[in-house]
């Protein structure tokens, strides 16, 4: 069942994260076109060569997402995917552009994250904005608008910090082990230009001095909200084999999607993860030893924890020994974001869920330039959505 | 207790969850169950959850339940709740099985404790027909 392993992502974009944008507002179809036109010329791929595009939302249409962008870009595509699963979204566009490419439906797919700002209109729109609260939705009807967001459950931070409470419960909780993940991630940071916290070494102390934001959750293991944009091209392996760099073949994944909200999780502790990570190392035939880095959703430092243990990397309940005993960073025992994360490399929206698989990508293609691993040949990547709850796991290999 | 409007985002019933919120008015926690799957259900919904059976009906319960989870939130979780922190933001699994959302009352934050037991405390929001179902401390 799965993959043959004979599709790769073989072209890169990846804007630099900024706190504060650098450069002027872009509509998002622009942004499409540039970050298309970035990862072809990175792979040496022709625009013409493109019959496939997975994307999320746009700003200039709320439906027709995929026909808009193939008009606006000039091409025409035998495959077209809208995908929504929040940050889980781009590693879930990676297994359907490989899937549609084995199937025989297309060539070469691009997938685009576009996360720079849009020009605002002259008349600005009425109303409140569809995401005052976050992910969260307020629209009628909405399980959340009458049953969560009255009582202040909104958004991201409530919900993570709601299950490291319980994570705590169940198991000890160790502060000194998650500030550990921020720090260790910023280590990879500092040797990372693009990063946006390239040159900021922080400690345990600094994390843990850190305000708290929501208990336990301190304000530094809390992602930077950045822009940004992303954009990789996904081929199969006649092109990928006469493309520029080193491809990085896409051979297992997995998928689960449990629920939205953390309060009506069957068990908040057992995350979707546990079977889409067993899937995707059954389908690659692989096993955790032999992974050289992992390169996982990290919104909280929490995340990072339990992607570790349902990843299978350590037992449940484990986790937080395992993160002393181990070095995180790029040069460390168990390399984990070697990008610096987005702890440490900024979260530009939809390119923060991106960069782990950029940065996966760019260590099985040799790369990585100063955060390299040593011959990276295996990589093992996230995609989280929801709380915990929307997981895509990949499995990406070198020759 | 009664609270003020303020900006605080109210829900907005449907027909479907209209009975829940009349319950709240008159004191009472009144969930869904589906007798065909012996299953307690919240919030309510068209089918039970699963078997997607139509029997659910509506019953009374005590509204006592157990502490799941918690957090204590230091800054607003949206602008609406500013000048509500901290929010106290709780998971309170009913003894009948489901969980809902809600947030702690009437208790010191180093008293709160995951897996105790907690009790409904019925709020009133001042000039409005909205009855919020938060939570105490048991004993």
């Amino acid at each position: 069942m799965g993959l043959r392993g004979e599709a790769a992502i073989v072209g890169i974009a990846e804007w630099k994260p900024e706190r504060r944008p650098t450069a002027p507002p872009m509509f998002t179809l622009e942004q499409w076109a540039q970050l298309t036109r970035e990862a072809l010329d990175d792979a040496g791929i022709d625009p013409s060569e493109v019959d496939g595009i997975c994307c999320t939302n746009i700003r200039e249409s709320d439906s027709f997402v995929p026909s808009t962008i193939a008009e606006y870009l000039g091409m025409q595509v035998n495959f077209a995917e809208v995908v929504d699963l929040g940050g889980a979204s781009c590693a879930a566009m990676v297994w359907r552009a490989a899937a549609a490419i084995e199937l025989g439906l297309c060539n070469v797919v691009v997938i685009g994250a576009p996360s720079w700002p849009s020009p605002r209109p002259p008349v600005p729109p009425t109303g409140p904005s569809s995401w005052r609260y976050g992910a969260s939705s307020a629209n009628y009807g909405s399980p959340q608008a009458e049953f969560d967001i009255p009582y202040g459950n909104v958004a991201q931070n409530c919900g993570y910090a709601q299950i490291a409470m319980k994570y705590g419960a169940e198991y000890r909780y160790d502060a000194e082990a998650l500030a550990k993940i921020a720090v260790d991630q910023r280590v990879s940071a500092n040797h990372n230009p693009a990063a946006v916290f390239h040159n900021v070494p922080i400690t345990v102390e600094d994390v843990l001095n850190s305000p708290m934001i929501s208990d336990p959750i301190h304000m530094l293991e809390i992602v930077m909200p950045c822009v940004g944009g992303a954009a990789i091209v996904v081929a199969g392996k006649d092109i990928a084999r006469r493309s520029k760099h080193r491809p990085a073949w896409i051979s297992g994944f997995g998928e689960r999607v449990l629920h939205k909200t953390p309060t009506y999780a069957e068990d908040m502790l057992s995350t979707a993860l546990i079977p889409a990570a067993d899937q995707a190392f059954s389908m690659a035939g692989r096993s955790r030893e032999e992974v050289d880095l992992i390169s996982v959703y990290d919104c909280y430092t929490i995340t990072v924890l339990m992607t570790i243990e349902d990843g299978g990397f350590c037992p449940r309940g484990e986790g937080q020994p395992f993160v002393r005993e181990h070095d995180l960073s790029f040069k460390g025992d168990f390399p984990c974001n070697t990008h610096g994360g987005q702890l440490g490399f900024g979260q530009a929206g939809l390119a923060g869920g991106m960069s782990h698989i950029t940065e996966g990508a760019r260590q099985v293609m040799r790369r990585g330039e100063d955060h390299q691993v040593p011959d990276a040949d295996v990589a093992f990547i996230t995609g989280n959505g929801g709380l915990m709850s929307e997981q895509v796991a990949l499995i990406l290999e070198g020759d | 207790m009664s609270a003020d409007v303020s900006q605080r985002p109210l829900p907005t019933p449907i027909d479907r969850t209209q009975p829940f919120w009349d319950g709240l008015r008159e004191r009472k926690v009144r969930i869904q169950y589906s007798p065909s799957s012996d299953r307690w259900v919240f919030y309510p919904r068209s089918h039970a959850p699963l078997t997607l059976a139509d029997d659910l009906e509506w019953r009374e319960i005590s509204g006592q339940g157990t502490l799941y989870t918690y957090t204590i939130a230091r800054r607003p979780t949206a602008p609406d709740f500013a000048g509500d922190e901290p929010q106290i933001i709780a998971v309170v699994e009913l003894d009948e099985g489901p969980r809902l959302t809600s947030t702690l009352v009437n208790v010191d934050e180093d008293e709160i404790e995951v897996g105790m037991r907690v009790r409904p405390v019925f709020e009133d929001v001042t000039g409005t027909e909205t009855t919020l179902l938060r939570y105490e401390p048991a004993s």
